[in-house]
């Protein structure tokens, strides 16, 4: 598992990482969000054991990140932000080569670099030269190079960057996968928030070095945009008695010709109650859906009303908003 | 322990060098833009060079001049194996900064690797090749005397040669390995390769006049030196290594102000010259006494036996020590200044002169480690040991000469130049062994300003009496001593 306490890293003038406070289990995928410069990177480095908190601390698998920065990268895979790749030699011999540097067997490294082209499917390209790969097939070796000694924490820096969308659904499904299986703990920094949303048990939104924002997807829509928004489309354009009737059961935001959009907080209560008191009224339901609120709707929010700096969505000093507990 | 925890233990530590080791090898010789070069330099240079040398023995035979020719035979030999070792220094320049600079060092620094295997993978892999290409365009070189001039050197003369060949091999590599391991781009560290490249080709040029007259006790010596400051390179560069600098310094930043700011804190006085004397000054010398003890060992154990070897080497004639010519206080004043040593013979030139060969001891002494500021010490007590003997070999009492001569300002400016060469070696040392805090610039900075403190507070105030004693008494001393 993953641990921080107060982590912070300064450099010369610039707090990068500021008293960040966040613990991941093992089997979850936690998704750093944050705009360039937030602190992403720094936090994934620091939590490999390559550069030293400035203050508070880290343990990863029960290691700390400062003291024993060796044991803690034995047991962290990480996929760094660039696929970093020595272009003269073949894939083979580049993930051999790392497998060497992390101890592994030379039976154990066989089977993996094996298992690994096979799961990535990358069988057909191990033995060109690094130089000629695409940017995907590099970010997929550099993948298959973070999973090669199977460490129980993995550490992604933008996974599916540069990869076509048969490849990306592959990277997803493995992360997915590898959290199953084996109760990996990932951290996943990613722009793509579709993916985020998919991949994350919970996501963490970074801004100038501080958590502005954490929770699952659900529980930041909720807090960030509001209560659930449904839309009811109508047989005929809805008249005042309509409408009024939709308010006694929920909060109406919007209407139009043939349909009105509510927000409520609890729709497996609300919804069946309205249905039934429309049909006893006589008004005719087509459908009624919820209005799908995305991600990018919160992330964008949160950056845009942290820039403001309002302070009505910021933590203060890295605790996550959640009453003065750190998040667990 | 059991043998095989202690053979596990090794390979443990031991096999992940090997496996960067040979990874940064094969890496490098698929590299044709450094295999072709280096090429070229162990089969084309040696032979040009054999070229000169059997043209310049046929011309210099017309002369009878063979045996010049014949010492400027293993000069080309060193020669031919430091052209190829330079040029693969570029492999060593760029083993870390080039790869941050490609990108591949962060999945490195992120793997179970320690510092000090990266460290010694990289050194030990940037090293193969230059010692290789050097012994390599040494041996064609050779093959093509044997066959063209029928040369071929002495076994000893072919020892201190491959000697001096794989320690410039070494010092220069593991210069570079330190330059690319702090620079903050490939074009930074070939800019720092200057101060690598250069002293080496002037230390050739060093090593040719000792050739030239087969002093080979000398090139064992300086091969000695070179494999000594080795090991204090990879101990530099061990310990600076780090991996948080090396990837997170991009920018060479110069804050000038804080290094002025830094200087001035350790060389003003603050708290007035009461506490200078009772607290500060004592307690930057009791911090030097290490440097306290090995300078004053140092020069006057190396002093007397530079002398006493001048001595027994070069004994000078009776009629050099012409004591009619000083007859007078204008004499010896005279006598000074013709000798060039200082424009005239007066309190304040011989403070001017004393100050000044400290100060620049102390800047060789911080670009040599040390080792050049106490050199500057002990060459004056070498000759003042040899004076002193040679007088006493032309039978007058060498004590009462010390005595009358020496001593009265000797007391007094030894202390003061022990005191600020102790400081230089500090200076040096700080080199050797940053403090983490502020780096190395800033320990050096720092020591710079502790120089300047010392030497305004001590050093230079006793320069100012030994001076004054110099030219005030010491010439009275000396007439008496000869009677007049």
């Amino acid at each position: 598992m993953i641990e921080m306490e107060r982590l912070s890293k300064q450099f010369d003038t610039l707090l990068a990482v500021d008293n960040i406070t966040l613990t991941v289990q093992p089997g979850e995928v936690l998704a750093l969000l944050g705009p360039n410069g937030a602190g992403k990177t720094t936090t994934i480095r620091m939590l490999s054991a390559i550069l030293k908190p400035t203050a508070g601390r880290a343990r990863i698998a029960g290691y700390d990140v400062a003291t024993q920065g060796h044991m803690v990268r034995r047991n962290v895979g990480v996929l760094t932000e660039a696929p970093g790749l020595y272009s003269r030699m073949s894939g083979r011999e580049y993930l051999d080569f790392f497998g060497q540097v992390c101890r592994l067997s030379t039976k154990a490294r066989k089977e993996r670099i094996a298992f690994l082209a096979e799961a990535f499917k990358m069988s057909h390209a191990l033995d060109r030269r690094l130089g000629e790969y695409s940017r995907g097939m590099a970010q997929k070796i550099a993948l298959m190079r973070a999973l090669l000694h199977d460490p129980p924490v993995l550490l992604l820096d933008e996974p599916t960057s540069a990869m076509d969308p048969e490849s990306a659904r592959l990277v997803r499904d493995t992360i997915l996968q590898l959290r199953s299986d084996a109760q990996r703990t990932i951290i996943v920094c990613t722009h793509n928030l579709p993916e985020a949303e998919e991949l994350a048990d919970r996501i963490a939104i970074i801004r100038q070095g501080q958590i502005i924002e954490y929770g699952t997807a659900a529980e930041l829509k909720a807090r960030l945009l509001g209560p659930p928004l449904m839309e009811i489309r109508l047989l005929h354009a809805p008249h005042n008695g309509a409408v009024a009737l939709i308010e006694r059961f929920a909060t109406v935001s919007d209407y139009g010709a043939d349909w009105v959009r509510y927000r409520t907080p609890d729709p497996t209560m609300t919804n069946p109650a309205l249905l039934r008191a429309l049909a006893t009224s006589d008004i005719p339901v087509v459908t009624l859906s919820e209005v799908a609120q995305s991600l990018e709707a919160v992330y964008l929010r949160v950056v845009w009303e942290g820039k403001q700096g309002n302070g009505e969505l910021g933590m203060g000093s890295g605790e996550l908003g959640m009453g003065n507990g750190s998040v667990e | 322990m059991s043998a095989v925890r202690i053979q596990q233990r090794f390979v443990d530590n031991i096999g992940p060098i090997l496996v960067i080791v040979r990874r940064e090898l094969k890496d490098t010789l698929r590299d044709w833009r450094i295999v072709l070069p280096i090429i070229v330099l162990v089969t084309a240079f040696p032979f040009l060079a054999n070229l000169a040398a059997s043209r310049g023995m046929e011309f210099v035979n017309q002369y009878g001049a063979k045996l010049i020719i014949e010492r400027l035979l293993p000069f080309m030999m060193l020669v031919v194996g430091f052209f190829p070792s330079s040029f693969s220094l570029v492999i060593a320049l760029e083993t870390f900064i080039g790869e941050k600079e490609r990108r591949s060092l962060e999945p490195l620094l992120a793997t179970p690797l320690t510092d000090l295997q990266l460290y010694a993978g990289k050194l030990i892999a940037t090293t193969i090749l230059p010692v290789l290409a050097s012994y390599l365009g040494m041996v064609v070189y050779l093959l093509l005397l044997k066959f063209s001039l029928h040369w071929q050197p002495t076994v000893e003369l072919l020892l201190v040669s491959m000697a001096l060949a794989t320690a410039e091999a070494l010092v220069m590599v593991s210069g570079a390995v330190i330059v690319s391991s702090q620079a903050t781009s490939v074009r930074a560290a070939n800019l720092l390769a200057s101060f690598i490249i250069i002293p080496m080709a002037f230390l050739l040029q060093v090593e040719a006049s000792f050739l030239l007259f087969a002093d080979y006790t000398t090139l064992w010596l300086i091969a000695l030196f070179l494999v000594v400051l080795n090991v204090l390179l990879i101990r530099l560069g061990i310990r600076v290594f780090n991996r948080e600098h090396l990837l997170g310094r991009d920018i060479d930043q110069l804050n000038l102000s804080y290094a002025a700011h830094v200087f001035w804190e350790a060389a003003w006085p603050h708290h007035g010259l009461k506490a200078l004397y009772t607290r500060e000054v004592p307690a930057l010398i009791r911090r030097l006494w290490p440097e306290l003890l090995i300078t004053t060992v140092v020069t006057i154990a190396g002093g007397l036996y530079v002398g006493m070897w001048g001595v027994a080497r070069f004994p000078l004639p009776p009629e050099v020590f012409d004591t009619t010519t000083i007859s007078s206080l204008e004499s010896i004043s005279s006598m000074v200044s013709e000798s060039g040593l200082l424009t005239t013979f007066s309190p304040w030139a011989v403070l001017f002169n004393n100050v000044r060969s400290l100060l620049v001891g102390a800047l060789l002494g911080l670009f040599s480690l040390g080792i050049l500021a106490l050199l500057l010490l002990l060459a004056p007590i070498a000759i003042v040991v040899y004076i002193v003997a040679q007088v006493g070999k032309i039978g007058f009492d060498p004590w009462a000469f010390l005595s009358a001569t020496v001593l009265p300002h000797g007391i007094v400016e030894f202390p003061a130049a022990i005191l600020a060469t102790a400081q230089a070696m500090r200076i040096g040392d700080i080199i050797l062994t940053p403090s983490d805090e502020g780096g190395g610039a800033v320990g050096i900075i720092r020591e710079l300003g502790h120089l300047i403190k010392l030497m305004g507070s001590v050093v230079v105030p006793l320069l100012l009496i030994a001076a004054w004693i110099e030219t005030q008494i010491t010439p009275q001393l000396l007439l008496r001593f000869l009677g007049h």
